[in-house]
């Protein structure tokens, strides 16, 4: 398998076998922030977003694993407005998602929080007005950025069977489902608590950080939230909150499920909202698979003291038996076994901000 | 006519970059001229409101350029406009 690292100073390109150490396979975009990385499997083409300090948000795309890049349009806000007033413009690239069956369609999530389509496989990008316009977001204040300046969406899940049928994760708003590609959305977040708001129940200015939907139980979605985990069985019209343990930090970013079973998934917590450190200063994975009435961790081989390191939403994934994680602190943990142990593939990159199986 | 020079850090983006003799009697006017000899240029230059980026300097005649949002700083002829990155940490 190829897995590709998004770091803050350039994309990492690693080749993991299972009768083998992982290779270095290449480096691209030396010295660059790589805040995005999505492999679309219909085409294979790969699309890597850029955050410059100088030059702004760029977008690249290659159709023969990185032997050669082309810088794609951006998609563009021109014509639109902030909610007070001012031009609306582009800030970043958060998310990317293939359209399913839906052949030619792409989908980006964006700060300041506008969901774009493609129908023509990414030559240009249509920003989506039903969402933008959402009657939620009409006031200012009701949708609102965290750690950024905007509201942003990071996590675009397509119903693989129904390729109408989508979710949206925006920070600070929470989750959105249209059943019609796009033309209307409903709000989902029933069930959750925004502890840092007056009214911890509000319909919309839910923080959830990262969501998956399960791809064999479309019904199934889990979410690591800025206050806590979450899973529904019942597409969002209730998600139901569970507990690492007692006394446990449930906050994080990071979230993995298991392919095969929608009640299994993996989470690894941060100390809380003020301490982004790992908690107790040691790195651990928990590991449910009973839709979290129970947790174990599943930590072997990981730094158990003075470790500083967090997992970032996009820093984790799991495909078929391969789980990896890259951290803040620039580390990169792989494991192929059934029962982790955790092996280190690099300890000196920089912060990784996306990391992708493919 | 003015002219142009560039922080060699946009080169690798435009490999092809080199000082230009410009026609513009404004810094918008000068950044078009750009955008036509290097398509793309104005992206990496500017927000798509059309204001200059926060992190790039544009100096005229020596002097960091006012109007960060119109570029409606005038030029005459023989000026230079010097198009810098701004310094950043990290």
């Amino acid at each position: 398998m190829q897995v590709l690292i998004g770091t803050s100073k350039g994309l990492m390109v690693y080749e993991i076998l299972s009768d083998s150490a992982p290779k270095e396979l290449a480096i691209h975009f030396l010295g660059f922030s790589v805040n995005m990385i999505f492999v679309d499997e219909r085409t294979h083409r790969w699309w890597v977003g850029i955050a410059h300090r100088h030059w702004g948000q760029k977008f690249h795309y290659s159709d023969d694993q990185g032997a050669s890049w082309e810088e794609a349009k951006l998609p563009s806000y021109q014509g639109f407005k902030m909610i007070n007033g001012a031009p609306a413009k582009l800030m970043e690239i958060w998310s990317m998602q293939q359209g399913g069956a839906d052949n030619e369609r792409l989908w980006l999530g964006t700060e300041p929080g506008g969901l774009f389509s493609s129908t023509d496989g990414g030559v240009s990008f249509e920003l989506n007005e039903p969402l933008w316009y959402h009657s939620s977001r009409q006031k200012e204040g009701k949708w609102f950025g965290a750690g950024s300046d905007f509201p942003f969406i990071h996590s675009i899940e397509v119903n693989p069977y129904n390729s109408s049928h989508l979710y949206v994760a925006i920070s600070c708003a929470g989750i959105f489902e249209s059943l019609d590609k796009g033309a209307s959305w409903q709000p989902k977040n029933k069930g959750l608590l925004a502890a840092y708001l007056p009214n911890p129940k509000v319909e919309v200015g839910q923080d959830p950080h990262q969501l998956l939907m399960h791809p064999l139980d479309p019904n199934v979605l889990w979410q690591q939230n800025h206050c806590g985990i979450y899973f529904t069985k019942n597409g969002g019209n209730l998600w139901s909150e569970v507990f690492l343990k007692k006394g446990r930090s449930s906050y994080g970013f990071s979230l993995a499920v298991d392919e095969n079973n929608p009640a299994r998934s993996w989470v690894i917590p941060v100390e809380s909202d003020q301490r982004r450190v790992a908690p107790d200063l040691k790195l651990e994975v928990f590991e449910t698979s009973n839709f979290g009435q129970s947790w174990k961790s599943v930590s072997e081989g990981l730094p158990t003291t003075h470790t500083f390191d967090i997992v970032l939403r996009k820093s984790f994934k799991r495909k078929g038996n391969l789980m990896i994680f890259g951290t803040t602190n620039g580390n990169l943990f792989y494991t192929l076994d059934e029962t982790p142990y955790w092996q280190l593939i690099s300890s000196h990159l920089t912060k990784v901000n996306a990391v992708v199986v493919t | 006519m003015v002219k142009v020079k560039f922080t060699s850090a946009l080169k690798q983006f435009f490999p092809d970059l080199s000082a230009q003799e410009l026609e513009g009697a404004s810094i918008k006017e000068v950044i078009m001229s750009i955008e036509s000899i290097y398509p793309g240029m104005q992206d990496y230059l500017l927000e798509e409101d059309g204001s200059l980026r926060r992190h790039v300097n544009i100096f005229v005649r020596g002097e960091m350029m006012v109007d960060r949002h119109r570029l409606s700083d005038t030029l005459t002829d023989g000026d230079e406009v010097l198009i810098f990155q701004a310094l950043s940490g990290g």
